[in-house]
């Protein structure tokens, strides 16, 4: 069985606030919500599957329902970090297409920003009873090093430069000018990013994403009821997700999950890289988003750096346009988790409700893609494949 | 809770209490030693530390004694801190990497491919952790 073409994406909501003390993240999450369903034309008595992560306020879905109080027949809780919305598209597709629901929402929020979280340089994950913990926490790995390590060495494997790295940020940056919501507005240079201060050796202050408040949602519908909202239709034509583990002590920092959830993603979907007109890749550091591009086939193992240089991936510049709300580097990333901004960018530009400044003429075809979790830590890592018919 | 039984310090420490069939371990690195759990069914050594085999699946893991000697597989210099601290993943010459500190002076950083040899330094906790010097006499 096949989810390819069994479920469509009707609403999508990226909240507008980067800064919310006022508010909870339970409220941010029904707003999200509000603004998703308010999108697609339906109501909260529509839903009758839910899905949630682990920014949920509760040790489970039972306190979002609650609050909300939703009346449901099918309930997901798959977390896997920052790619679970990603792969709760994936299973609402399978959900749907067994009957199991019709109407799909998937939530998110968290206020990182405003809880004066340092997300990256502090060490976290450390609770005394992961396995791993006793050997590896005290070390201290922050989220930030952990990255430059992958950085490090794929610079050491394959020649990659700084420089070519920064081009990531400096593309994100292009994007974000036309956002009027994302926190970093400036367009920088390649030497803007190389003079920014060192965080985690080789990484830089601007090769890092922004720590923001906020919140994001999605509805996922069964094609009947896509077809009566007064809406563009974009459907599911592709998934993958799998977690990539450290290999027992055989580690190897270059490659992602994206090898795996990359290609299942395309398999299903039927179409290749070279088809691909707009890409959300997960942008938590600069180096991810070059590694990724080669895990998933947009370019061999190794020449990520060559590929994402001299705005390659800029709008109406380069070959693969990515992250056209300026991303997690320059927009959004909020709870800490980029899969929802990604999901909501590719669906923008599939609507042609992209900023027009970024939009990519005749988008049909769109990835969404990301990790969750931490590289050299084990980490999940998701693929969506959406087409506009 | 007399002192001849926390001599060591394991005895309170969450890390170790949380996963006894470590404490060999952890005796063995308050000695200096670094142990490595290795399969007798695949003859592989794995990291970190399982009670099986996570390569072939097998039960049948044993404790060996390590040479500590080994090259630096990636390193990160965090920034961010009081104090500015080296995360490394070091490649042991037995085979599996190992995330650790790696203990070098400002005026001489570490490389990718430098040649490391074992230390031990006490954590908060109690137990002792592998960290890493350069070693100067195998180049």
């Amino acid at each position: 069985m096949t989810i390819k073409g069994k479920a469509f994406v009707a609403g999508a909501f990226e909240h507008p606030t980067r800064l919310a003390p006022d508010k909870s993240t339970a409220e941010l999450h029904a707003e999200s919500a509000r603004g998703a369903l308010a999108d697609a034309g339906l109501s909260f008595a529509d839903v009758d599957g839910f899905f949630c992560a682990r920014d949920a306020p509760g040790i489970n879905a039972s306190w979002m329902v609650d609050f909300l109080n939703l009346k449901l027949r099918h309930i997901d809780t798959t977390d896997t970090g920052g790619c679970s919305y990603l792969i709760h598209v994936a299973h609402a597709a399978e959900a749907i297409a067994a009957d199991k629901c019709s109407v799909a929402l998937i939530t998110l929020a968290g206020r990182p920003r405003s809880e004066g979280m340092a997300t990256g340089t502090t060490t976290r994950f450390g609770e005394p009873d992961l396995p791993n913990a006793p050997f590896e926490i005290g070390s201290r790995p922050t989220i930030a090093t952990l990255y430059g390590m992958m950085a490090a060495r794929h610079m050491h494997e394959y020649g990659t430069t700084s420089q070519q790295m920064a081009w990531v940020r400096v593309a994100a940056s292009h994007h974000a000018q036309h956002n009027p919501n994302a926190m970093f507005r400036d367009v920088v240079t390649v030497s803007d990013v190389l003079a920014s201060p060192l965080i985690a050796d080789p990484l830089r202050r601007l090769d890092c994403c922004v720590i923001s408040d906020g919140g994001g949602a999605i509805i996922v519908v069964k094609p009947e009821i896509a077809r009566s909202l007064a809406r563009p239709l974009v459907r599911v034509v592709g998934c993958g997700e799998t977690i990539r583990t450290q290999s027992a002590g055989y580690p190897d920092l270059t490659r992602t999950g994206a090898e795996v959830s990359g290609p299942r993603a395309f398999e299903e979907s039927g179409v290749a890289p070279a088809d691909i007109k707009y890409a959300s890749i997960y942008d938590n550091f600069t180096i991810m988003v070059l590694a990724q591009i080669e895990d998933l086939g947009f370019c061999p193992k190794g020449q990520g750096g060559t590929f994402v240089s001299d705005g390659n991936l800029i709008s109406g510049v380069g070959r693969l346009p990515f992250n056209t709300d300026g991303g997690g580097l320059c927009n959004n990333h909020p709870s800490n988790r980029g899969g929802m901004t990604k999901l909501i960018e590719a669906v923008r530009q599939l609507r042609g409700e992209a900023h027009a400044k970024v939009q990519v003429p005749n988008c049909d075809l769109a990835l969404a893609s990301g990790p969750g979790g931490v590289i050299g830590l084990g980490h999940a890592h998701s693929t969506v494949i959406l087409e506009r018919i | 809770m007399t002192d001849q039984n926390t001599a060591d310090g394991l005895e309170r420490d969450p890390y170790v209490l949380n996963h006894p069939q470590t404490l060999p371990f952890w005796r063995a690195a308050a000695e200096g030693r670094l142990l490595l759990p290795r399969c007798r069914a695949c003859a592989r050594a794995h990291w970190y530390p399982r009670p099986f085999c996570p390569l072939c699946q097998s039960v049948d893991v044993e404790w060996e004694e390590a040479s500590g000697k080994g090259v630096v597989y990636s390193f990160s210099i965090m920034r961010r801190a009081e104090t500015p601290y080296c995360v490394a993943l070091v490649t042991l010459d037995e085979g599996p990497t190992l995330m650790t500190n790696l203990i070098v002076g400002t005026s001489s950083p570490p490389s990718i491919g430098q040649r490391v040899k074992v230390a031990f330094i006490a954590s908060p906790q109690g137990r002792r952790l592998p960290v890493f010097r350069p070693d100067d006499e195998s180049p």
